[in-house]
């Protein structure tokens, strides 16, 4: 299996599915010419000209509530907001457009529309390029949001993505783009919506982590894994729909769940678990849910900010074993 | 698509009947929620879509039945869509705001002021890149004009090259707010020239100058000239919604543009023309007739049942 990073993974999953399907385009600011902000779409220019490759002005509203008339009128546009803090300019067409028109017309409409969006979480840019904002879209029924924490997971989620008859948020991590991983060269390798994946099987503990949180717990489970402590690593990858089917499977055998998650605690997703966990497995429980979360303050410029106020590896060890006490 | 003028009278009476007739059944209490009038304004949408097809697309907004009916959408359906009847066309979970018929190329009405603009700008790309010669539509109030959206509308369609027609109602009101007062340029069609869009300035009280303004605006679109901006100058004739009680303007403004009713105009221009005035009251008679069927087959129509709200949340 050929190997690829996240970035080309995404590459990959974007020119396969406007190969496979006509119907299917890109737009977004310096997605073409330039090839991504991120490098994220190089190539497609080439590739597919620019009738279906095609960078937009900076006008967030624009580039969502086209997709969304495109969408009506038959497309299947792949739309790209730079960063996931932009989504405020925009907020409109996704929550009350893109995520309703299926439902106020009574299905006479489909929405294949995907967003892509970045976070950059932890990437020390400054307070409108830093946020986790997944708890935002994840409240908005009618929307589908997606994180991948890995290429292969990237790219079998963006091609069910672009597949798919419903508006999906797709957050990709920048800081994530250079990772590989071997991939199937399929061009129907899909990985469904709406289903979590075990990354690492164990009996002692949950830990639920999303986004970039999902390699720190697996590290985090290989070092308590040298103390005797079994550690199960769920990543959720749909953040809405959630697979709340397989989390409390998970925890109803281990009978502790810890969450990581780049996403605030208030009203985050953290909280979204815990409160499912509290009704499905409460009697499963040894102890609380637990939440680790970065605390409830905007991100500062600088990186010592985001490595300060951002679980770690350590701080995950140290919970679980807290858990395990 | 070719209309004679009896065809054109007929559209605009049936606006007519079916605002007239949704504000008797508001006064009795017997229509739920909002009712955002369309009286005085039946000459924009009957002009703009009389040279429409079925395969242009329309978005509309909040003040759409004017829109729904004069780009074709069945009397029955519509009606009882705008009283949320399991037998409207969207099932009644649109309701006042929000009917769609993608048969017609209606692509829904909205709640959000100035959002149905990007959607029209999308269904515009959508046409451009089908390259089979249809345009979108996109109806929106004066006062959407002050929404960041019309700029970015303007710009992308100007960029772009889009077959997007923008077309503004000019009413005067932004809801209960006089539009002079929110700008310091009241002319909305000015505002295109520095977005490279070509626009007009439009008596939106005449079916036939509003006819000719979009004929020229429909055909520049379909040659691949790009969008326009039509502003049509109107008068809402009822408040923001029914039961809005209009403090913000004078009675004496209200009679003197009910002077210059859009419906009467075209009455005498026909009778000018030599048709008959009974045909025309007999015409009369049978819209009046066929709203008021409409009416009561919305009246008479079961609710959705409230379970069917966990419907078709996704596709």
């Amino acid at each position: 299996m050929p190997t690829k990073t996240y970035c080309w993974a995404i590459i990959d999953a974007m020119r396969e599915e406007m190969a496979r399907d006509d119907k299917v385009f890109l737009m977004g600011e310096d997605v073409a010419a330039a090839g991504g902000a991120f490098g994220a779409s190089r190539g497609l220019l080439d590739a597919f000209g620019p009738i279906r490759v095609r960078d937009t002005p900076i006008s967030e509203e624009i580039i969502v509530g086209m997709g969304v008339g495109a969408a009506m009128a038959g497309r299947r546009p792949i739309v790209e907001i730079m960063f996931i803090d932009f989504l405020g300019l925009c907020l409109d067409q996704i929550a009350n457009q893109a995520a309703k028109s299926h439902y106020i017309y009574d299905g006479m409409f489909k929405m294949p529309l995907v967003i892509r969006t970045s976070s950059a979480v932890e990437m020390g840019i400054g307070p409108h390029h830093s946020q986790a904002w997944e708890a935002l879209v994840g409240h908005i029924p009618g929307l589908k949001v997606v994180m991948p924490s890995t290429p292969r997971d990237a790219k079998g989620l963006l091609k069910s993505a672009i597949r798919d008859d419903n508006p999906v948020i797709f957050i990709e991590h920048i800081a994530m783009h250079r990772i590989k991983e071997e991939i199937e060269d399929d061009e129907d390798f899909l990985i469904p919506i709406g289903k979590a994946d075990v990354k690492r099987a164990g009996s002692d503990v949950s830990v639920v982590a999303s986004g970039l949180m999902v390699a720190r717990a697996l590290a985090a489970a290989e070092r308590l894994a040298g103390d005797g402590i079994s550690v199960e690593v769920i990543d959720p990858r749909t953040i809405s729909p959630l697979d709340f089917d397989t989390i409390s499977a998970s925890v109803s055998k281990t009978s502790r769940c810890l969450v990581v998650s780049s996403s605030h605690k208030n009203f985050g997703f953290g909280s979204e678990v815990a409160a499912e966990i509290g009704e499905r497995c409460f009697f499963d429980l040894d102890q609380p849910v637990r939440r680790l979360s970065p605390p409830f303050t905007p991100a500062p410029f600088g990186r010592q900010f985001d490595q300060f106020l951002n679980p770690d590896t350590d701080a995950i060890v140290a919970a679980v074993r807290d858990l395990m006490a | 698509m070719t209309q004679d003028p009896i065809t054109l009278y007929r559209s605009m009476l049936v606006i007519r009947e079916c605002e007239a007739q949704l504000n008797e059944l508001f006064a009795k209490n017997l229509f739920p929620g909002y009712i955002h009038s369309y009286l005085g304004q039946e000459a924009c949408a009957v002009g703009i879509c009389s040279g429409l097809n079925d395969t242009d697309y329309i978005v509309s907004n909040h003040r759409g039945r004017g829109h729904y009916l004069a780009k074709g959408m069945a009397l029955k359906p519509m009606m009882a869509e705008m009283l949320g009847k399991a037998t409207g066309i969207c099932g009644g979970r649109g309701g006042e705001m929000h009917a769609a018929d993608p048969a017609l190329g209606i692509l829904g009405g909205n709640g959000i002021v100035g959002a149905g603009m990007p959607i029209g700008a999308g269904a515009a790309l959508a046409a451009q890149m089908d390259g089979l010669g249809a345009v979108a539509v996109v109806f929106f109030g004066e006062g959407a004009s002050n929404n960041g959206a019309f700029g970015e509308t303007l710009n992308v369609a100007a960029a772009w090259n889009l077959p997007l027609i923008m077309v503004c109602e000019n009413n005067l009101y932004a809801e209960m707010t006089p539009f002079a007062q929110t700008v310091g340029q009241p002319d909305v069609a000015a505002r295109a020239t520095g977005y490279g869009v070509a626009s007009e300035i439009v008596d939106g009280n005449d079916v036939l100058a509003v006819r000719a303004a979009a004929g020229r605006a429909v055909e520049r679109a379909r040659a691949g000239e790009g969008p326009t901006l039509l502003e049509l100058k109107t008068y809402r004739w009822g408040g923001h919604f029914e039961g809005d009680p209009r403090k913000y303007r004078t009675r004496e403004e209200e009679a003197e543009w009910k002077a210059r009713c859009p419906v009467a105009r075209y009455r005498r221009h026909l009778v000018a023309l030599g048709v008959e005035a009974d045909r025309l009251g007999s015409l009369e008679a049978a819209v009046a007739a066929e709203v008021a069927e409409a009416v009561t087959f919305a009246l008479d129509s079961p609710l959705p049942p409230p379970e069917s709200a966990l419907l078709k949340v996704f596709a």
